[in-house]
């Protein structure tokens, strides 16, 4: 049985994350708090929008409304990688060689290990970042499609042109597609790997009652797990064409509340899955079996994030009932 | 589309959106409502940081972003920061009361507006409360000569400042309010000198709360009365539940009045409004007419207010509309003796003012 050990930070957590194997729960007003022998409190923003883990899991990068953006180490090290703007830091992301990328506005910065730092300026907003998996691309999400630059050298960005306004971007772990969540209650995709030059591969992912706040890869990228709906909206990405022409699983379905939080398991084909009232299940994909994690809350799931081993889930809410979750108990 | 996912525990925030040309005094309105002890927390969405002298970390700079939905229809717009910006404050509620978006001289209200409408997460959180517009008296005639936008502003807005009036003589305010009235003729209207209006007359007026809006307002379409434009010393509080029978009565005497719709007969206004009224409708003929003018007008409608007499219903029906978005509701009882008529006001461009007339007269029960 599933055993729940639950942590009260009354404040709503943005996102929960491991380092190394500590959990941490990252709060709205920009408190940070590690489960390192007790609470340790890091009071890193005035006011969190934005965070990623880093590559080799060893630390948490933020953004904050303070224009700040800082890392925090495992063992519970604070950097300051950009000092304080008046401008909101409300995209950041981690990549390859400890990269890091974060958004104010219409520009982009990407900071690398070596101290080398490197803008990239977009008409519009930018909304979304992320690394690709391979090579040191970044990906920014902003009005009418993704632009994908190369870091290094002056090779022009790749423009992935869709109407609409894309929040949020996400390579498959395989790099063979980008997937961005839109202003309008769907998702949409490109493929990767089509011929240099040749017409671009579209897939849309439609018919979602509510906007895509999370989404999750499985292992290997098989399949996108995606919220928005009364059950984990699931899609099929191993076929060559990913999901085009394929009905998406629906796991988990309520008939009262709507998935707010999806996170796949990092071994298994299993997610789990957050809801508007707080409770959280697992739900193995290949059959659809499910698993109560934890009843129903004080507040919408908002967080989670499993541990290396995936013995643990971390979670965190609106309300700020959080906890660590230890699936074998 | 459903509900939000998620319903908030906390009482929606207020926003009000200020607009108006640059010049016309927003930041010292702004300016003021930061400083004075009203003790009310205010977050504030500015384009840029610009004058406001007022240290307070609740100012957000945002640049304004449009986005159109991708839904085939070329008014459904919102502002994509304000999405944004508003989600984020909203987490960390508690902070403040209420917030306030200024916008740029050249902002177009209409994006503003509907966000607050067309985004779930930001309908789920925030109310909109009223759009100010500023309008400095001096220079309305030239800005509506060369702006598009300055006329859309008016038009738009739920409350006009005239502010600058110390700038004008007499008869070029009476000229700029009647040009302010033929735009707008829905508007509350307020001079001022130096943005100095009463807080109170520009935040928190539920204008586009349908249980509110046209109980602070029993004037509705009857703006030609010569008192309805408060000066600066106004001290009527805009309730007047007692007066509204008086007012009513005279409503009736400016039927002739009301009737008569722009493109006025001032020079270089593009929008036109039209006021109508009629009895009790019949709401199988109503809603369907309702959805109809929106659908097809939708693009040339900014705003609609009305309320609404249905045949044999004990109950008042106030309606509101921006372009294609239709909100309607039930608000009170007809009080005894208050004429049960149905009015309705577009506001808008290339508006078929005969074909409106002419429809809905035939929703009529």
């Amino acid at each position: 049985m599933p055993t729940v050990a639950p942590i009260d930070l009354d404040d709503h957590c943005l996102a929960a994350a491991f380092l190394d194997d500590v959990p941490v729960f990252a709060l709205a007003s920009g408190q940070v708090v590690r489960l390192d022998h007790g609470s340790q409190r890091h009071d890193l923003h005035d006011g969190l929008l934005a965070t990623a883990v880093s590559w080799d899991g060893k630390s948490l990068v933020t953004g904050g409304e303070d224009g700040k953006v800082m890392r925090l180490g495992a063992d519970g090290t604070e950097t300051t990688l950009r000092e304080p703007t008046r401008k909101w830091v409300s995209a950041v992301a981690a990549g390859p060689q400890g990269a890091v990328a974060f958004a104010d506005g219409r520009t982009a910065t990407v900071l690398l290990a070596d101290g080398t730092q490197r803008s990239f300026e977009e008409a519009r907003t930018i909304e979304g970042l992320a690394f690709a998996p391979k090579g040191l691309r970044l990906a920014m999400a902003r009005y009418n499609g993704v632009s994908l630059v190369f870091v290094q050298g002056s090779a022009p960005a790749l423009d992935f042109d869709w109407k609409g306004a894309h929040n949020q971007v996400t390579f498959s772990p395989d790099g063979r597609f980008l997937v961005t969540a839109m202003q309008e209650n769907a998702l949409h995709g490109w493929k990767l790997d089509g011929k240099p030059g040749g017409e671009q591969r579209h897939m849309r992912m439609t018919g979602y009652p509510a906007k895509i706040k999370s989404l999750s890869w499985s292992n290997k990228g098989k399949w996108l797990a995606s919220s928005g709906a009364p059950s984990a909206i699931v899609w099929p990405f191993s076929g060559k064409d990913g999901p085009m022409g394929k009905a998406p699983l629906e796991l988990g379905q309520r008939a009262d509340t709507m998935v707010t939080c999806v996170a796949c398991h990092p071994a298994e084909d299993l997610v789990a899955i957050g809801f508007g009232d707080g409770m959280v299940l697992a739900v193995r994909i290949a059959d659809a079996k499910e698993a109560l994690l934890r009843r129903p809350g004080k507040g919408p799931v908002t967080a989670m994030a499993w541990n290396r081993p995936g013995r643990l889930l971390a979670f965190g809410s609106q309300a700020g009932d959080c906890g660590v979750i230890d699936i074998a108990g | 589309m459903s509900e939000a996912p998620v319903s908030s525990p906390v009482a929606p925030i207020p926003v009000t959106v200020l607009t108006g040309y640059l010049g016309a005094g927003k930041t010292t309105l702004l300016n003021r409502i930061l400083s004075e002890p009203h003790g009310k927390r205010y977050a504030v969405i500015v384009n840029e940081f610009g004058e406001i002298g007022i240290d307070n970390d609740l100012i957000v700079e945002s640049d304004e972003e449009i986005y159109e939905m991708n839904n085939g229809c070329v008014c459904c717009t919102v502002r994509g920061d304000l999405i944004r910006v508003v989600e984020g404050l909203m987490r960390r509620p508690g902070r403040f009361d209420a917030i306030i978006v200024e916008t740029t001289g050249l902002a177009d209200p209409v994006p503003v507006a509907q966000t607050f409408f067309m985004d779930d997460d930001v309908r789920a959180k925030t109310r909109l409360d009223a759009v100010v517009a500023l309008v400095d008296a001096r220079h309305l005639p030239a800005r509506l000569k060369d702006s598009r936008e300055a006329e859309d502003q008016i038009a738009f807005a739920d409350v006009v400042i005239l502010n600058k009036t110390d700038l004008v003589s007499p008869e070029e305010l009476e000229a700029v309010e009647r040009t302010v009235r033929a735009i707008n003729p829905s508007a509350r209207i307020h001079r001022t000198e130096r943005a100095a209006v009463a807080l109170d007359a520009v935040l928190d007026r539920g204008a586009f709360d349908l249980s509110r809006a046209l109980e602070n307002d029993p004037h509705f379409l009857d703006h030609d009365h010569p008192d309805h434009a408060c000066g600066p010393d106004c001290d009527h509080d805009h309730h007047h539940h007692d007066h509204a029978h008086d007012h009513h009565g005279h409503g009736h005497d400016h039927h002739d009045h009301h009737d008569h719709a722009a493109p006025s007969d001032i020079h270089d206004l593009t929008i036109q409004s039209v006021s109508l009224r009629a009895g009790p409708v019949n709401p199988q003929r109503f809603f369907p007419w309702i959805e109809k003018i929106t659908q097809l007008e939708g693009p040339n409608i900014l705003r609609l207010k009305g309320i609404i007499a249905f045949d044999g219903d004990d109950d008042r029906y106030v309606i509101q509309g921006v372009h294609m978005i239709v909100e309607g509701d039930h608000q009170r009882p007809w009080k005894e003796g208050e004429k049960r008529e149905s009015r309705i006001v577009f506001i808008g461009r290339d508006l078929d003012r005969e074909k409106l007339k002419r429809t809905f007269l035939a929703c009529q029960a």
